[in-house]
């Protein structure tokens, strides 16, 4: 399959730009195996970041025309053949060079909070009898967040206060608010509400968009202001 | 050394605020908000600059009045209306998905705000314009 891959390239000191490079890549190809191709055939100057090709990593998040995309699982028959591939590194964050941004505004952010990887899992099988491979004591299963920063490339809000929390540091507060595991709660409300938490979210949804693992950000956010509401109307009513 | 290199920083261009590419519905509602949010504003000081005229006298008043039937004021009261239906509307959909409630339907009462907005609006511009003539 033929396609046009037209990338976003910037060094310091130099101005922004696009190069477009035609590659070739079999039809079950995702957009980064075209990336690749890019930069094995033309330019190997191109930077970006890419690991476990499987949306585990969350490393590759990048803009595939102009939507944010884990392009090692997007493929390249969602685009056609002869298309061009318009590719942006992510939004809202610095870019360092070419499509690799400063991915500390994720990581900061996800410190806050206290980064809730593991959680307690239902029972897998449908009839509840869970039979567990010898030497597990019980299962655990890690949150869905890949902690891509999708959603914060996504989100408009993002763009107009530097400070606020973002959708991925929201969910990930509302999931340890449901599941504290001994956190200190109090102060995971304080963080959140604040005019950089919670009350900076105009319900735009372009989170829930983005996210390529179902977290569903968005909804996540509305129960995190439904909770600190009826927080702060049961200690209005003298409740704790 | 790579430590060394300085990010370009994050700075949006005014014009980027413009760029609807590969946005979707609930960016058109949020974008809606605010353009209809400005333009009630501007509303609201026109609305109050106009009255002004009943303080000057009834001339003033009466050549007001006459103007505001001419149609491209009637269509101005036809835009009011579009907007104060597509902030209200919306505004309902935000409070109540700002409560918790219906989320996941979050989608359909968008498409139900414009429905609603698209009707009311054409029944207003119906209403307005056969009243005149």
């Amino acid at each position: 399959m033929k396609l046009n891959v037209k990338i976003y390239r910037y060094k310091p000191g130099t101005e922004p730009h696009y190069d477009t490079f035609p590659v070739e890549v079999p039809e079950t190809a995702n957009v980064l195996d075209a990336l690749e191709r890019a930069w094995a055939d033309h330019d190997m100057s191109i930077m970006f970041r890419h690991a476990c090709h499987h949306a585990s990593c969350g490393s590759c998040g990048l803009l595939v025309n102009d939507q944010e995309k884990l392009p090692c699982v997007t493929p390249v028959t969602d685009y056609g053949e002869g298309a061009t591939l318009k590719i942006d590194p992510m939004r809202n964050m610095p870019v360092i060079t070419d499509l690799a941004v400063d991915a500390s505004v994720v990581y900061q952010r996800m410190e806050l909070i206290g980064m809730p990887i593991i959680r307690n899992a239902e029972t897998i099988r449908p009839d509840k009898r869970t039979i567990l491979p010898e030497g597990l004591e019980t299962f655990g299963r890690f949150e869905n967040c890949l902690e891509c920063g999708l959603c914060l490339s996504a989100c408009p809000v993002m763009a107009t206060d530097p400070q606020f929390l973002g959708p991925m540091t929201l969910a990930a507060a509302e999931r340890l608010l449901a599941e504290p595991r001994g956190a200190d709660v109090d102060r995971v409300y304080r963080l959140v509400d604040d005019e950089h938490g919670v009350w900076r979210c105009h319900s735009s949804f372009e989170c829930t968009e983005a996210c390529p693992y179902e977290v569903d950000p968005g909804a996540a956010i509305m129960r995190l202001k439904r909770k600190i509401g009826m927080r702060k109307l049961k200690r209005f009513f003298g409740g704790s | 050394m790579a430590s060394d290199v300085q990010p370009k920083p994050v700075k949006r261009k005014p014009i980027e605020w413009f760029n609807l590419k590969g946005k979707r519905v609930g960016f058109w509602a949020y974008v809606g908000m605010r353009l209809s949010a400005i333009g009630l504003v501007l509303y609201l000081f026109l609305h109050l600059a106009v009255l002004s005229q009943l303080a000057v006298g009834p001339t003033a008043w009466d050549n007001f009045v006459a103007l505001a039937k001419s149609p491209i004021f009637l269509l101005l009261d036809v835009i009011l209306i579009i907007g104060i239906l597509v902030h209200g509307l919306n505004g309902i959909r935000l409070s109540l998905i700002g409560f918790g409630i219906g989320v996941p339907s979050h989608k359909l009462m968008l498409w139900l705000a414009v429905i609603l907005t698209i009707v009311f609006s054409i029944l207003s511009a119906l209403a307005i314009f056969s009243e005149t003539h």
